[in-house]
């Protein structure tokens, strides 16, 4: 075999496989233009008459839309909640650090280590005292600890590549520590900045453990709004197919542009 | 060198009080609630009872079963996706016409809420009477599989592998486009067939981006919840439980906050086991001369 039809052999092999693995989320997404007496059609079709009025019954006559605005106020809050402590941390532990700084950061690390379960139940009784089981400020609390290590993590990766000679300079000009981080640091580190606002958004987006044992119905996300889905009867593929194609949207766009950077956070920095 | 403290070295203050508050004290509560015998059905009962269920847990068979599966689930899945990975990593790392839409495709599944991921899986495709599986089955002939039945556990392994493959592929791509061409190029001069140049040059060029990649997946795959929720519930029986649901099974359907707080310590234990396994392993990397970053 020469080298050229084994090269041909191989990329014709990758994208077989790239469509097995995407073949899934193609046919929710055809299921979700279909009848549901056409997604139970047996053998299933890859032709038929396409209808929108699934995706009318699945976003406006279930709590889909009440599940979606819990899903963003929750992500958006814990998101900007985890920068703002986060970015301030990120930028004493890359430029100032201290004899404790490497401990603060391991430390850090290892609270995103501690398996959930392991708090779950202290923080499901801590949030019914409170009061503020089933709310959004208690998801928002709770997503806020999720994100805030990874912030952390990546935020100072961000601020360690900006060269120390820019800041040097500025410091030499007179600014403040306000200037320098403002006017100087992070306009250098936006795109950082873009990509861990994603990547924190990502993970508040899709998480299920939490918000399925510490909300109810007020303040249900759409993981959980899904997962009612688990029955097997009745006919309601093509309406589940619908909202679980709109739910997933945001997070698979956001993802598609942040290729790149998805590797740094999901290593938490340790690999760019 | 002498440092005199200032504002600015009290920058992380905030997030470090905020992660004390929200991580550590639910934490030290766990540890407490262990000690006590409390169901929240029967509250009058509550009682300070120190380490008397400790033992008693592990005397259990169900227990160890529910250990095993989780073993079972993180070995499996994590094993397979890393040769699915390293495969798809070193299939997309050629150049190819489509290149970047067939590493989009390829890490869609990953992006995907799990719990869409287990409504599809459970029913659009694994459904006995009417799903894709089943028609793929019937096609050939063959009497169509009720795999979520019969193979629960497989059927688990194989929703998390396709989630989970494209989050190792994407790791190892990383590490295979940071590899210096030179080095291969010279090694290809030198008569290296990709066998040898896969053996002694990329691998080991690879190796902490695998290790980092496998302690990130086995953390998550260890905490896994929503796929079992959604497609078995744990079961049939318990086959399917894991130490995640079972902690959620006695704590929040029994309102067993003792047992669940004595299961929670072990999965906290259990997850130190691995934390500290592989950072042996990296930190052994490292005295090797590799660095962290």
């Amino acid at each position: 075999m020469t080298k050229k039809y084994k090269g041909l052999w191989l990329t014709l092999l990758t994208y077989g496989i790239a469509l097995i693995f995407f073949f899934p989320i193609f046919w929710m997404v055809l299921t979700s233009f279909k009848t549901e007496a056409d997604a139970f059609a047996f053998p299933p079709q890859l032709m038929f008459d396409p209808t929108l009025s699934n995706w009318r019954i699945a976003l406006f006559e279930s709590p889909f839309l009440s599940a979606l605005s819990n899903t963003i106020l929750i992500t958006l809050l814990s998101t900007t909640v985890a920068l703002a402590l986060g970015i301030p941390a990120a930028y004493g532990l890359a430029y100032f650090p201290t004899k404790r700084s490497n401990f603060t950061l391991l430390w850090l690390i290892s609270t995103r280590m501690l398996p959930p379960v392991g708090i779950i139940v202290p923080l499901f009784v801590i949030a019914r005292d409170l009061g503020i089981r089933d709310t959004v400020l208690g998801m928002v609390i709770v997503y806020t600890s999720m994100n805030l290590p990874l912030v952390v993590w990546m935020m100072r990766s961000f601020f360690l590549d900006v060269p120390y000679e820019i800041l040097e300079a500025g410091r030499i000009d007179g600014t403040n520590l306000w200037q320098e981080f403002r006017f100087i640091a992070i306009p250098l580190v936006v795109p950082g900045l873009v990509a861990t606002f994603l990547l924190c958004m990502i993970f508040a987006w899709n998480e299920f453990f939490f918000a399925f044992n510490l909300t109810v119905t007020q303040a249900s996300p759409l993981s959980v709004y899904i997962s009612s889905f688990k029955t097997a009867e009745g006919l309601f593929w093509a309406k589940m197919s619908a909202g679980a194609t709109a739910a997933v949207l945001p997070v698979v766009v956001a993802g598609w542009f942040t290729q790149r950077q998805l590797v740094q956070g999901l290593t938490m920095g340790a690999v760019k | 060198m002498q440092q005199k403290l200032s504002f600015r070295h009290f920058l992380s203050l905030p997030a470090v009080i905020y992660m004390v508050i929200i991580t550590q004290i639910p934490f030290l509560l766990t540890l407490r609630y262990s000690l006590e015998r409390w169901n929240l059905l029967r509250p009058e009962r509550r009682k300070f009872i120190w380490f008397e269920k400790y033992p008693d847990i592990l005397q259990d068979v169900n227990f160890w079963i529910i250990i095993l599966n989780t073993i079972v689930l993180v070995f499996s899945v994590v094993l397979i996706t890393l040769l699915l990975g390293m495969g798809l990593a070193l299939l997309v790392n050629r150049p190819f016409p489509g290149r970047g839409i067939v590493r989009t495709l390829l890490i869609t599944p990953f992006l995907i809420m799990p719990t869409v991921s287990a409504v599809l899986w459970k029913n659009v495709l694994f459904n006995p009477a009417f799903g894709l599986l089943a028609a793929v089955f019937a096609l050939f002939g063959l009497p169509r599989p009720d795999l979520l039945a019969n193979h629960p556990m497989e059927s688990i392994v194989t929703i998390l592998v396709w989630q989970w493959t494209p989050f190792m592929m994407l790791i190892l791509l990383a590490g295979l486009q940071s590899l210096n061409q030179e080095e291969v190029e010279a090694a290809q001069m030198d008569g290296a067939n990709g066998l040898m140049l896969f053996g002694y040059i990329i691998l080991p060029h690879l190796r902490r981006y695998i290790e980092i990649a496998l302690l990130m997946e086995t953390l998550f795959i260890l905490s896994e919840f929503g796929v079992i929720f959604v497609t078995t519930s744990g079961g049939p029986g318990i086959q399917t439980t894991n130490l995640s649901f079972g902690i959620y099974q006695e704590a929040f359907l029994r309102w067993n906050i003792g047992e669940a707080s004595i299961l929670g310590v072990y999965a906290i234990i259990l997850a130190n086991i691995v934390v500290s396994f592989f950072v042996r392993v990296l930190q052994r990397g490292q005295s090797e001369g590799l660095a962290i970053t």
